[in-house]
């Protein structure tokens, strides 16, 4: 099943709003609460209370500093699952046929029981979105939790995958973007959706929504326009009493 | 990448085995018998070694068989195809000669072809890697070709082919560093176009998702000091080629001396490989700012 | 249709056999939480949609909370100290034989001297039911965590407008178009704070963030104002300057609602200088504008003048506005004087000042909700003022931090967007006043109860716990004129008053759920040695020291008598409206947590123990007139323990049917009737009812019949502070109750009844050339202090922390990365690793806060990252402030309510080399572990 559907009905992904995330790392502990005990094998901690503890996540958080003249530094936080990927290489590389893109819905899975464990789709993908486990030794990825988003078993709100769901400052959004009138598709086009490394050419579906321009200009030429609401009414206490009398008289 | 020795054996090991065995099936040299034997064993020493070496790094080797299902996308089945039909149509032509003095000329081109496109197949399942610029380059397929050529050449008594090839590789190797330095540059990937986030300026990490390294920093990210990458390019060029070629050509033959510069050769052919590995940048380090 | 070679998955997996509802304790935000059990284990935890905290969110924290239940660290069953106090050798031992020794130690000091007993408690919320055992005990000694934490915020906010941030109000998230966040990294409200930051983002309003650190909240920020530690209260104090100066204050809200117009008394030498003028009632008045007479303030229909004055008796009686224009008016708070001290350039100041105006005013909003005030006046509208603003421990955690917090207050108030839509509004029980809180007890009678709660707010220097010889009644010396608003206590000086025998020697220290031996405790290392050192007959000079923990932590180590507790998901729990609220501002609310899992092991909640030694003990409440228990367990006590007639620990489901809110009779069932609604309780405020609080007349009666007070209670905010004043009379010399000399002049400088700035103590004390720098700590979201740690999927984010340097330090001493850095201040050294940050005040550097962890502690391998890169600030900062050359060593606190000091803190830096060991310096020597180790590798989720 290696080879990439031509296309797929639906294209579901994340829009992740990098303005709105405050780099609280829940998605990235659901993301691990979840996935360790439903789809696939266990998500492994080497280490669990020693030197240097590494586990198995779907999902990271990175934190950035952007400098350019003029402007102070700015902190972005980013975090970072799999972005189902249109073209996916990390499929297309797969010997096994264990990698695969659902032709219903875009998502890219790996069927762990064909996994051989030969890192190759870690090394094809741009992203640095699978994980070989350690102790299972095979592929772990982000399913966009597929198997939550069509379940059944669980209240129809709730079909969205764990990191949207328990987002705090609600900067993920989950959805079908092949639908431009979903909610993600709206979003990405409103807000200049980044897709991530697109030299890359694969087409990740996933959209970064960039941050807004910041208001902490060293150019201060801005405050004319709001300079007439400080217009002093007086400067001594005097000239201030005076106002007041008068100011007193309106209300 | 991270040069683990399972990869550097496999691809060392059966692309020397498939160059002699591309020999063999052109019937340089033509052999008989024991001396068939003493050949094929080691083409096939090597070549199996090398697989087998391969799936010491998998996580669940058991499941390899799978692995020849999807050859038709895959470089990585593919290769796996191409070196068990290299295998199985190289043992008649083998068996032949060894045991029944026949050669059977079609099934020995055969195979020498099947051995070459293996050792295609392997550089293609680097070559193809976008995520590796130092690799996306065409002639990390002919560089491939060329140690499996040259190498097997040495291993097949083939003097002056072998000379003439490790002289180009040599050449070519030298060539392939100077470009794959560039590559990765070349290729525009940076932290800016990684994160999206270039129009807010110079981007560097502040804090790594998580305070000890990861599977993907263990994989994907390993430095290699400048300093060191050069000695160790030194060696290899010195070794891998300079070396062998001096003893074929300046000294008279004799096998002891073959032997010093196959071993040479080797040595050279791991060093090179090492750095391969070592080397390539993948682009998933400027998410770590580091490559 | 899928191609046929895809594979088929059952996208409807069963999730799990049953959901039980309880309340997170991963941190103290209490959400709501869905404990999803399979096999009889803990498979999944996720937020409960219905929580009116988290609304189906949950943090890191809160994910992790299955790593936390089946951490290693925990504790098994109750021990004793066997080998010397640090070494964590313990024997375990019965309950009974713990009871058995606890009684042994408290028995004979309640008998005689019950002061002897120390009775300390963290960060829990179970402060309504320890303050009501302590107090039956009979000690002066009771607090928690509060004086070292926050107090500054707590006490600011109850005395300026009868309630503060954190979790007493929130931001009019859905309304407010501008909002302004000073010195919060993470904050209790912890999710509440970020569903509110993404609403601002969706609705397109405007944030600023205030802080020297440009991360977390204030990376998502609009606007970064990179402010110098200390200068808030300057910064401020320039926008009222610069917003009184152009006259955009509101003033009818003022006249309304604050103490703007009442009457000050201006004769400096008059021992009522500075107080109110008063009526035969004891009323303040206020000039009637139409009159021109003053008139009791709250006299209905009459118009209180700001701009008049009163004459009698040859005193001149001026408008508390008018002193704030005097003092605010004035150059000393000019943009451009304290731009270059605050760091943030005149124009921004003005800038941000404008844009406060600009919104307050111009964008008005209005709510068509008529409602009455408390003067019976008719509104048919609500008026809003859409700026919101949030603080936290940034400015209250210095010595200047209470006035920091006031003029902060300040400046909402005179914005009038306290109480209104889009601005700051109060959560049930709150707005109330300090009149509704009581003042604080020190009446110790030997075998029986304290005469009155231990904690309150003081009115004057008549409330001072002071004994007839002046000196302090209490351990911690709270209320006393080295801070006499300590209204939290100070539970920083416990441990180091209590080894000085100062102002008395204690017999036993009984400490709850703090980590005083370490991220607790300012000097860490002092601190340890206070809690092991022995007097000449080789006895430990702190006798006794008992313990509840729930894991191995370092001050585990340190105790001698150790009480397990469970763990959050095992045991009952109430929080309750008697202490912290869960509350929303359109909603009063309560919750319970309920054994999820029970206890595979021999602990106990500790408030259950706390019962049990109580009864043991003969408490009063605790015990029948038999002398049997009162109550069996804590379940009991929260559903049958009235506090004052049908008010009890639950607010929801009273009465014998369940149907009573606020007030009813205990039900017997009201567990179960929490359970089976979700885990918490909540009622809506009526509409109408629900903004203008404290002045509201239908808000005020509802509280009444919720049990909130037992009277309406309307009231204005206190710009201007009287009890402040009163202190500072007696500094002055006026007044029975007078200072010691050497306090008189700090006394009069900093208690100034309209908010003031003055520079942090320890940047006073130091060569400014020397220690040139501030150091800072900040909560990682996905840490909870020194818990976290022990959890081994947060451990993988936060296993280390470095020192952020900014980046003009890093390129002047040539740092590289993967440097070392020595940091020096007047206290002590450490080394630790060092990385570069540029979105940093460029005279500031940070670290994560209490990552660092003694080896051996917490179940960990003895070289975890923790302990060996890892490291605490804590080593460079003292409980005492260094030598000032008079023979004292003053707190390192704050003078009006003791507040610990921890960001007042100067460093130097030098490039190091990194210590051979790659241990972070100074490092411990490790403690055994009483629970064993964890095992080398998880898989957790193969049970499923
Ligand atoms: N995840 C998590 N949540 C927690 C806790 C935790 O450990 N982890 N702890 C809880 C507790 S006990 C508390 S008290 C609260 C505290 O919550 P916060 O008040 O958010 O506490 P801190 O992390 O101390 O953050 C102080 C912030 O103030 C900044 N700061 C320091 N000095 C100044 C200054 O002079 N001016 C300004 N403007 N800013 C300054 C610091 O850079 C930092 O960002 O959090 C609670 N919530
Ligand atoms: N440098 C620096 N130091 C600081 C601060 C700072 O900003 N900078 N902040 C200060 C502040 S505001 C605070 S509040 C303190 C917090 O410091 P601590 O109050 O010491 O906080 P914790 O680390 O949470 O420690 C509480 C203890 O409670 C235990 N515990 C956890 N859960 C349970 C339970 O369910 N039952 C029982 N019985 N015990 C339990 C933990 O194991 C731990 O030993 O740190 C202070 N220290
Ligand atoms: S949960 Fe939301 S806010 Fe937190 S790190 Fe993930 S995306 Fe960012
Ligand atoms: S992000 Fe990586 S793993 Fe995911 S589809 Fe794209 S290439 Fe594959
Ligand atoms: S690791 Fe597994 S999924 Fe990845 S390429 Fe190899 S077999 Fe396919
Ligand atoms: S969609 Fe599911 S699997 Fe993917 S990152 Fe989110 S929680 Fe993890
Ligand atoms: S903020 Fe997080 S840890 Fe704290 S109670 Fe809520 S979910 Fe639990
Ligand atoms: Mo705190």
């Amino acid at each position: 099943m290696t080879t990439l559907p031509k296309s797929t009905t639906r294209k579901l992904g994340l829009v992740i709003d990098l303005d709105t995330c405050v780099g609280c790392h829940a998605c990235v502990i659901s993301c691990k609460e979840w996935n360790t005990s439903n789809y696939g094998v266990p998500l492994s901690d080497i280490n669990a209370y020693g030197a240097e503890p590494s586990g198995t996540f779907l999902n990271r958080v990175h934190t950035y500093e952007a400098k350019s003249t003029g402007c102070n530094a700015q902190t972005v936080h980013f975090p970072k699952s799999c972005l189902h990927c249109e073209d996916a290489p990390c499929v297309t590389v797969c010997p096994t046929g264990a990698s695969y893109k659902r032709q219903e819905d875009g998502i890219v899975l790996v069927n762990e029981d064909r996994c051989i464990g030969c890192s190759l789709c870690a090394w094809a993908c741009p992203y640095g979105a699978r994980e070989m486990d350690a102790v299972a030794g095979v592929m772990k990825k982000c399913t966009l939790c597929v198997d939550r988003i069509y379940n059944e078993n669980i209240p129809e709100e709730d079909r969205i995958p764990a990191c949207v769901r328990t987002c705090p400052a609600g900067a993920r959004h989950f959805g079908d973007f092949a639908d431009p009138e979903s909610e993600v598709s709206i979003l990405s086009a409103a807000r200049g959706g980044i897709a991530l490394m697109p030299e890359q050419d694969t087409k990740p579906v996933n959209r970064y929504l960039p941050p807004r321009p910041k208001t902490d200009v060293t150019d201060e030429s801005k405050i004319d326009i709001l300079a007439p609401f400080l217009a002093p009414i007086a400067t001594e206490t005097g000239g201030f009493l005076g106002w007041l009398d008068k100011a007193l008289e309106k209300i | 990448m991270h040069p683990s020795a399972s990869v550097i054996i496999f691809t060392s090991l059966s692309g020397l085995g498939f160059g002699l065995m591309f020999y063999l099936g052109f019937g340089m040299p033509e052999v008989r018998g024991w001396t068939a034997f003493w050949f094929f064993l080691i083409a096939y020493g090597l070549a199996v070694g090398g697989l087998i070496s391969s799936t010491l790094h998998l996580g669940n080797p058991q499941r390899a068989m799978n692995a020849f299902s999807q050859w038709r996308s895959s470089w990585l089945s593919r290769e796996g195809v191409a070196a068990v039909a290299t295998l199985v149509l190289t043992a008649p032509y083998a068996i032949g000669l060894i045991f029944y003095d026949l050669n059977i000329a079609a099934l020995g081109w055969l195979s020498g072809i099947l051995a070459l496109i293996t050792i295609f197949t392997t550089s293609k399942i680097y070559n193809q890697l976008k995520t590796v610029p130092r690799w996306n380059m065409p002639l990390t397929p002919v560089l491939f070709l060329l140690y499996a050529l040259a190498g097997g050449g040495l291993m097949a008594g083939q003097t002056l082919v072998a000379a003439m090839l490790l002289l180009v590789l040599t050449l070519l190797q030298l060539a392939a560093w100077q470009m794959g330095d560039k590559a990765f540059a070349n290729a525009g990937h940076t932290l800016e176009t990684a994160t999206g986030l270039g129009h807010l300026g110079k981007m560097r990490l502040l804090e790594s998702p998580h305070s000890s390294p990861n599977y993907l920093m263990r994989e994907m990210v390993h430095v290699v000091g400048r300093k060191h990458a050069l000695k160790l390019r030194a060696i290899s060029v010195v070794t891998l080629g300079i070396f062998p070629v001096a003893i074929l050509l300046f000294l008279p033959f004799s096998h002891t001396l073959a032997l010093v510069a196959i071993a040479s050769h080797v040595i050279g052919l791991f060093t090179s490989r090492w750095l391969f590995f070592a080397e390539a940048e993948h682009v998933v380090g400027l998410y770590y700012d580091k490559r | 249709m899928p191609p046929l070679d895809q594979p088929k998955l059952d996208t409807s997996p069963e999730m799990s056999d049953e959901i039980r509802k309880t309340t997170c304790y991963m941190c103290a935000c209490r959400c709501g939480i869905n404990v999803h059990m399979k096999n009889g284990k803990v498979k999944y935890i996720e937020g409960n949609r219905d929580h009116p905290v988290n609304q189906g969110v949950l943090c890191a924290k809160g994910s992790a909370g299955i790593m936390q239940h089946y951490a290693p660290s925990r504790l098994k069953a109750p021990m004793k100290r066997v080998g010397e106090r640090g070494s964590g050798e313990f024997e375990e031992i019965s309950w009974d034989e713990a009871f058995d020794i606890a009684e042994g130690w408290l028995r004979p000091i309640r008998e005689s001297s019950p002061e002897k007993l120390a009775f300390f408690t963290g960060r829990d919320q179970s402060q309504s039911l320890t303050s009501w055992w302590a107090q039956a005990f009979g000690t002066p000694n009771y607090a928690a965590h509060g004086g070292f934490c926050s107090v500054n915020m707590a006490a600011a906010g109850i005395y300026t407008m009868g309630g503060s941030f954190w979790e007493f109000g929130a931001p009019d998230w859905d309304r407010s178009k501008l909002f302004m966040i000073f010195g919060v990294a993470e904050d209790h409200d912890s999710n509440p704070i970020k569903i509110g930051l993404g609403k601002l983002k969706a609705n397109g309003a405007k944030i600023i963030g205030v802080n020297p650190v440009r991360s977390g909240y204030n990376a998502i920020a609009d606007e970064w104002v990179g402010i110098t530690p200390g200068t808030d209260g300057l910064f401020i104090l320039a926008m009222i300057h610069e917003l009184m100066k152009a006259g955009k204050v509101d003033l009818d809200y003022l006249i309304r609602y604050t103490n703007a117009p009442f009457l000050v008394n201006g004769d400096e030498k008059s021992p009522e200088h500075g107080l109110f003028l008063r009526d035969a009632d004891d009323k303040p008045l206020v000039l009637d504008r139409a009159t021109g007479k003053p008139v009791a303030f709250d006299t209905p229909g009459i118009k209180a003048d700001l701009a008049g004055n009163h004459r009698a008796a040859g005193i001149t009686h001026r408008p508390v506005f008018q002193l704030m224009a005097d003092k605010y008016l004035s150059d000393e708070y000019a943009p451009e004087k304290v731009a270059d001290q605050c760091g943030i350039s005149a124009d921004t100041i003005k800038r941000i000042a404008a844009e406060l105006a600009h919104v307050a005013f111009e964008e008005e909003i209005t709510i068509d909700q008529p409602w009455t005030d408390w003067k019976g006046e008719k509104h048919a509208q609500m008026i809003g003022r859409p700026v919101a603003f949030h603080a936290m421990r940034g400015i209250s955690a210095h010595s200047n931090g209470f006035q920091t917090c006031r003029a902060l207050h300040i400046l909402q108030i005179l914005l009038g967007s306290v109480e209104c839509p889009g601005g700051f509004r109060f959560k049930p029980p709150y707005p109330k006043p300090v009149e509704a809180h009581p003042k604080p007890h020190m009446g110790v009678n030997p075998g029986k109860a304290l005469n009155g709660p231990h904690l309150g707010f003081v009115r004057g220097p008549e409330d001072l716990l002071l004994k007839e010889d002046g000196s302090p009644a209490r351990i911690d010396k709270a209320f006393t004129w080295d801070n006499p608003m300590s209204s939290h206590g100070l539970m920083h000086m416990v441990i180091s008053n209590a080894h000085a025998g100062d102002p008395y020697k204690i017999d036993t220290l009984f400490m709850y759920m703090a980590n005083m031996a370490w991220n607790s405790s300012m000097n860490t290392k002092g601190v340890m040695d206070m809690l092991t050192d022995k007097d000449e007959n080789g006895d430990y000079v702190i006798p006794h020291i008992i313990y509840s923990d729930s894991y191995s932590s370092e001050m585990v180590a340190f105790s001698d008598l150790i009480l397990p507790d469970t763990t959050y998901l095992e045991r009952h729990d109430c929080i309750s409206l008697l202490d912290r609220p869960i509350c929303e501002a359109d909603a009063i609310a309560d919750s319970i947590r309920w054994p999820v899992v029970e206890p595979d092991r021999d602990v106990r909640g500790f408030q259950t123990a706390l019962i049990q030694l109580g009864s043991r003990l003969g408490l009063p409440g605790m015990v029948n007139e038999d002398g049997s228990a009162k109550y069996q367990d804590y379940a009991d006590y929260i559903q049958n323990h009235e506090r004052r007639p049908g008010v009890g620990p639950l607010a929801g489901f009273r009465g014998k049917d369940g149907k009573d809110k606020g007030r009813g009779e205990p039900n017997p069932n009201q567990i179960d009737a929490y359970i089976e609604n979700g885990g918490f309780w909540i009622e809506h405020i009526p509409e109408g009812a629900n903004f203008f609080k404290p002045w509201n007349k239908d808000y005020q009666d509802w509280a009444v019949s919720r049990g909130i007070y037992d009277a309406p209670q309307p009231y204005v905010f206190s710009l201007y502070v009287e009890p402040i004043q009163k202190f500072r009379l007696a500094a002055q010399g006026h007044g029975d109750h007078q200072p010691p000399d050497h306090l008189r002049a700090q006394i009069e400088a900093a208690m100034d009844p309209l908010p003031i700035w003055y520079a942090p103590f320890e940047g006073t004390l130091i060569d400014e050339q020397e220690f040139p720098y501030h150091a800072l700590t900040q909560r990682p979201m996905a840490m909870y202090h020194s818990w976290g740690s022990q959890n081994a999927w947060l451990r993988q984010i936060h296993g280390a922390n470095p020192m952020f340097v900014p980046g003009e330090i890093w390129d002047e001493k040539g740092l590289a990365e993967g440097d070392w850095v020595k940091l020096t201040s007047a206290h002590g050294t450490i080394t630790v690793p060092a990385v570069r940050m540029d979105a940093l005040n460029g005279k500031t550097m940070w670290t994560w806060n209490a990552i660092g962890k003694r080896a051996g502690a917490w179940a960990l391998e003895e070289d975890a990252s923790e302990a060996k890169r890892g490291f605490l600030l804590n080593y460079l900062i003292s409980e005492l402030l260094p030598e000032k050359g008079d023979g004292q060593r003053w707190a390192n606190s704050d003078p009006i309510t003791g507040q610990a000091a921890w960001f007042d803190l100067r460093v130097k830096l030098e490039k190091a080399d990194r210590p051979a060991d790659g241990n972070s310096k100074p490092h411990m020597q490790a403690q055994k572990s009483p629970v064993g180790r964890g095992p080398k590798n998880l898989t957790y989720g193969d049970k499923f």
